[in-house]
């Protein structure tokens, strides 16, 4: 069976309609996944099952859901289903010439050699627990603040001290997070029709990317006129001044190192905080559990790396009804067997976390928030490996999971302990922007802290 | 819980050699350095390993492991 077999969802959005831009007019629907993304996913599998169909201009999609198809996506490999062609938004944000993403087995060495090693962690947990000791340092008695201000600005300080160094990190303030945020909004679905069309939301892109380098620029000539420093005082930016990048490759680099692991920890962290606010019996019970767990004086670096079960079912819930990347997809290279259909190369074949986290016969009342799914015997995690998917699954797994875990515990190890959150808006009015590809908390998404007295 | 005892199972296929298994139960899992993937030490460990063994199943980052129960 061909392509043709597969059904295609049906339009709500007329890709003609005066509101559509000209540049993405007559291009499917690609008009209705920049407006929303959400409701196109969910009736593709309404309206068509496992496998369905829709269309980004010249491109077919395919679209899977349901633990067998899931199956086959993630286990493919490299070879046959490809990542980087998959993603043509985000080229000019890495620039070109840097690489999308290592293969498996670069991901596995890269593991293996460096910043996301087991044995690293120790270190990580005690990095993040000093950044956000310094962001709530601040802090009065009480005041509010801005969920996506606060944690886009937390994780590119962690981000960047643990993969790149902290003497790189050290030389940022928030106008880098600033900036960096202004890049992730630069991922406009028109990029499936042309990734450097002249349209504001590139346009603004581009100038936050030349404004990174000037950052890295400026860094980078401070480090040439200082001169050579001992080795144990060197982070990557050294060993990569060392071999001769220039700062445009270099910017790059870091953007893509930091990527992966900044819009999702910052958006998870904000929706944890807003389900534990939509759930206050869940807040307590974790507050509770935190309470217990330092009340000897022990370390959040130490407990971060340990299992903090109410906490971490906590997350896991929030992970899967608010999953950072809503679509995973690949590129087809070769002719593709998919639940009997045969995929032709070309074609864009994807996953989607949103999706295949709420079905209901995996997960009952999928729709709830219910941290007790995680707790034995139901562990409706492991239970669906191939659908409980909010880090994606196989190969290409999140190889930043565990990391991205420990920093949730120590983030809320902290500000749990330290302070108590309110909401300011009504609890409904939180809600992400999914105008752009990274999906990003929209604003105001304003809580209110007040100091405890412990 | 089952009297009957039970087996480890791991996916060579997802494995992203993390090695965070081998923390938890290291006369269980190896590794196999070549191949950068876990290898299984004691396929069917007696039931007095099964705490650790669960745990590492629970957070091994490539949902590469799992107990089958006789």
């Amino acid at each position: 069976m061909t392509l043709a077999a597969i059904p295609e969802v049906s339009t709500v959005l007329d890709d003609r309609d005066p509101s559509v831009p000209e540049i993405i007019q007559g291009t499917g629907h690609l008009p209705e996944m920049r407006v929303d993304p959400i409701a196109l996913f969910h009736r593709v599998r309404e309206e068509c099952g496992d496998i369905g169909r829709f269309r980004l201009a010249d491109k077919d999609v395919v679209l899977v859901t349901g633990a067998e198809a899931n199956e086959a996506f993630f286990r493919a490999p490299e070879s046959v289903l490809d990542q980087a062609a998959a993603y043509p938004f985000m080229t000019p944000i890495f620039g070109k010439g840097v690489v999308f993403d290592a293969s498996p087995e670069e991901r596995q060495q890269m593991l293996k050699n460096q910043a996301l090693r087991g044995d690293m962690m120790r270190g990580h947990a005690q990095t993040i627990e000093a950044e956000i000791r310094r962001m709530v340092a601040g802090w009065g008695d009480e005041g509010e603040i801005d969920l996506l201000d606060f944690f886009a600005e937390l994780t590119i300080y962690t981000t960047s001290s643990c993969l790149i160094g902290k003497p790189f990190r050290d030389q940022l303030d928030s106008s880098f997070a600033e900036i960096y945020h202004r890049l992730e909004h630069g991922t406009d679905a028109i990029a499936y029709v042309d990734p450097y069309a002249d349209i504001e939301n590139f346009r603004v892109r581009d100038e936050a990317r030349e404004q990174l380098v000037a950052k890295v620029q400026a860094i980078l000539d401070a480090r040439i006129a200082r001169g050579e420093v001992a080795k144990e005082e060197r982070d990557l930016l050294d060993v990569l001044i060392a071999v001769g990048m220039d700062a445009d490759y270099i910017t790059g680099i870091f953007i893509s190192m930091m990527f992966a692991g900044h819009h999702t920890s910052s958006g998870t962290a904000s929706w944890a905080m807003i389900e534990l606010l939509r759930n206050p019996s869940v807040m307590t019970d974790v507050v509770a559990e935190l309470d217990a767990l330092y009340a000897d004086g022990s370390e959040v670096s130490f407990q971060a790396l340990r299992s903090i079960p109410v906490l971490e079912a906590a997350l896991k819930e929030t992970l899967r009804l608010h999953p950072p990347l809503v679509i995973l997809m690949r590129q087809v290279q070769e002719d593709f067997e998919l639940l009997g259909h045969t995929i032709p190369a070309g074609t864009v074949v994807a996953a989607s976390p949103r999706v295949s986290n709420r079905i209901e016969d995996d997960f009952p009342k999928a729709e709830e928030f219910d941290p007790g799914r995680y707790v034995d015997p139901r562990q409706e995690d492991l239970q669906n490996r191939w659908t409980w998917i909010p880090f994606g699954a196989g190969k290409h797994r999140c190889v930043g999971n565990a990391f991205a875990m420990m920093q949730m515990k120590a983030i809320f190890s902290v500000i749990l302990r330290d302070f108590s959150f309110e909401p300011v808006q009504d609890l409904d009015s939180y809600r992400d922007d999914v105008s752009k590809m990274v999906i990003q908390l929209a604003q105001p998404a304003k809580v209110r802290y007040r100091r405890r007295s412990r | 819980m089952s009297s009957g005892g039970f087996r480890v199972v791991a996916d060579t296929g997802i494995c992203q050699g993390h090695q965070l298994c081998q923390g938890e139960a290291p006369d269980v899992f190896g590794f196999d350095e070549d191949a950068d993937v876990v290898t299984l030490l004691e396929e069917r460990p007696d039931e007095s390993r099964r705490a650790d063994i669960t745990t590492a199943v629970k957070y091994c980052p490539a949902f590469a492991l799992s107990i089958e129960e006789d």
